[in-house]
């Protein structure tokens, strides 16, 4: 068995899609008609077979056209993977985590053997098979955490703990929904989350805080955030905003349904045992309207979500230039009938 | 200040003598004022131990008073880039203890901090107060490029030349506010320039 990986791409001629079989699994982010923000973490464990969660670590038919759409960003652009000099061991740390997850969950496709510190790693999809002395970067072709998330779906940020507070100190970020590694890094969880609107105010990152600098070795946790983006385009980020920014003022009611894309980010956030980090994994789906719009249900909510949508969320989303034309176009989707609750298709 | 303000911009404070025996104060223009006020409820004796280093403004003004408080080093310098090496090998070499006070405009308390904490000092324990101006030192998000001293609101990029909203959002790190371009998703939008950091 195994997974038949996608030849698509993520810029250019945008030739992302997903397989029936991935829309079904696409991780829906409102359990109601409404959305406002929340504290929504909850314990990160095994889901059912054939949802994102039935592997902590998921892999999935993107993976190989993500990883190739990586190493494009990282080639123009090397400062979207930085750690600052005290982070190596929590880059080993995850470098561990990722290889044991993935080889758990996909052993058709990677096989992890270890006897010692000498450590064999082999990745068929991107036809990697190197031997390395875990701890000794030499070993190596790039530092720990660079290595393994050439090699893994979504952004990943390194957290230090230390004075109660959460540092942004390390990260491979090359598809984020526009905030920048580059000027965070360093900063603790107050200061990188400071742009976020109305969360302060309701005490989010106080609550958040102490939920995540609690967190203990092997019970991870989740949550979900939404975004909407404009061609299946991985990398939205500040730095090349000038150059997708343009891309919002492109959309008409007739163009709705493929270039209208919703975006969530699975974040998961792990205890790292030697380090005492936490890494903070946040992998991001991508759906284009005209298949979101497949499941009935997920129409007619996004429908009233999208509607709905207070002002200053809507800005900071960079909803505002095309949001008239989604909610007139998901309208004709919405005959006004309930909604089940919770977040799967009926 | 800035009448809405975000939690990564820093919040200055006003300088005041702390204990200990040796103190490094860094100031431009009139953050010579800062020193001059904290003077007056300072111990006998404080300057003794005190070096200060000081970039006078384009008047060339408060060397005067700064001399007046008799510090054991007075150290003027015509630019923060002609300071640096010296405030570098200072910082490297000081003694566990010392005080850091700065003071002045916002860019030069963020470079100076930036040179204190690649020093291991812990940006918490220095005293700071803004007096001056208030054009920011910004990083251009797109090209990576500081423009210093900006004083409108959006500003243009002095080295990619993109018109940037000039953002509350504030790196340590950096000793910079982020620029990110503000016409973005139409550049035939041009939003008025105003002087929003004078």
């Amino acid at each position: 068995m195994g997974i038949t990986f996608r030849k698509e791409t993520f810029r250019d001629d945008f030739t992302f899609k997903n397989s029936p079989e991935h829309i079904r699994r696409f991780p829906f982010p409102f359990h109601e008609d409404a959305y406002m923000y929340a504290v929504n973490i909850e314990p990160h464990v095994v889901g059912p077979k054939g949802s994102v969660l039935e592997n902590l670590i998921d892999v999935d038919e993107h993976y190989v056209a993500e990883m190739q759409d990586r190493a494009l960003v990282l080639a123009e652009d090397p400062l979207r993977c930085q750690s600052l000099p005290h982070m190596t061991l929590a880059g080993w740390d995850l470098l561990e985590l990722l290889m044991e997850q993935q080889a758990l969950g996909y052993p058709e496709h990677f096989t992890l053997t270890r006897d010692g510190d000498r450590w064999r790693w082999i990745n068929r999809p991107l036809g990697i098979d190197d031997t390395f002395t875990f701890g000794d970067t030499s070993t190596l072709p790039y530092g720990p955490m660079e290595y393994i998330t050439r090699q893994s779906q979504g952004d990943f940020c390194i957290l230090d703990q230390r004075d109660g507070n959460l540092w942004m100190d390390a990260g491979m970020v090359t598809t984020q929904a526009d905030w920048s590694l580059d000027f965070d890094i360093g900063m603790n969880f107050f200061e990188w989350h400071a742009p976020v609107p109305l969360a302060h105010e309701k005490g989010i990152f106080v609550r958040a805080l102490k939920f995540l600098t609690n967190i203990q070795q092997g019970k991870p946790a989740r949550r979900l955030n939404w975004t909407m983006t404009i061609n299946p385009r991985l990398d939205t980020s500040p730095e090349n905003y000038h150059k997708w920014g343009p891309d919002r003022a492109t959309v008409t009611p007739e163009n709705v349904g493929d270039k209208v894309h919703l975006r969530v980010e699975l974040q998961s956030f792990w205890r790292l045992p030697r380090s005492n980090g936490i890494v903070f994994p946040i992998r991001c789906y991508l759906i284009k309207m005209d298949e979101l719009v497949t499941q009935p249900k997920w129409a007619r909510r996004l429908h009233r979500v999208i509607r709905d949508l207070p002002e200053e969320l809507a800005t900071y989303k960079g909803l505002t230039r095309y949001r008239p034309t989604l909610v007139e176009w998901l309208s004709k989707l919405d005959n006004g009938s309930a909604t089940s609750p919770g977040f799967g298709p009926d | 200040m800035a009448a809405k303000t975000i939690i990564s911009r820093p919040i200055y404070g006003t300088l005041s003598p702390q204990p200990g025996k040796h103190h490094l104060f860094v100031a431009d223009a009139e953050g010579a004022l800062a020193i001059v006020d904290m003077a007056k409820t300072a111990p006998p004796g404080f300057f003794d131990g005190a070096e200060i280093v000081f970039i006078p403004g384009p008047d060339g003004k408060y060397v005067e008073a700064l001399e007046a408080l008799k510090s054991a080093q007075l150290h003027v310098a015509p630019s923060f880039a002609s300071l640096l090496p010296r405030l570098k090998q200072t910082l490297t070499n000081a003694h566990m203890g010392l005080r850091l006070y700065l003071a002045g405009t916002e860019g030069l308390i963020g470079q100076a901090m930036q040179v204190a904490l690649e020093a291991g000092i812990d940006h918490t324990s220095m005293q700071t107060e803004h007096r001056g101006s208030l054009a920011r030192r910004m990083q251009c998000v797109h090209c990576k490029g500081i423009t210093e001293n900006v004083t409108t609101q959006p500003a243009t990029c002095a080295h990619c030349g993109l018109l940037l909203l000039v953002r509350d959002h504030y790196s340590r790190r950096l000793a910079a506010f982020q620029g990110v371009c503000i016409n973005a998703e139409d550049r035939s939008e041009i939003p008025p320039v105003e002087e929003a950091f004078p």
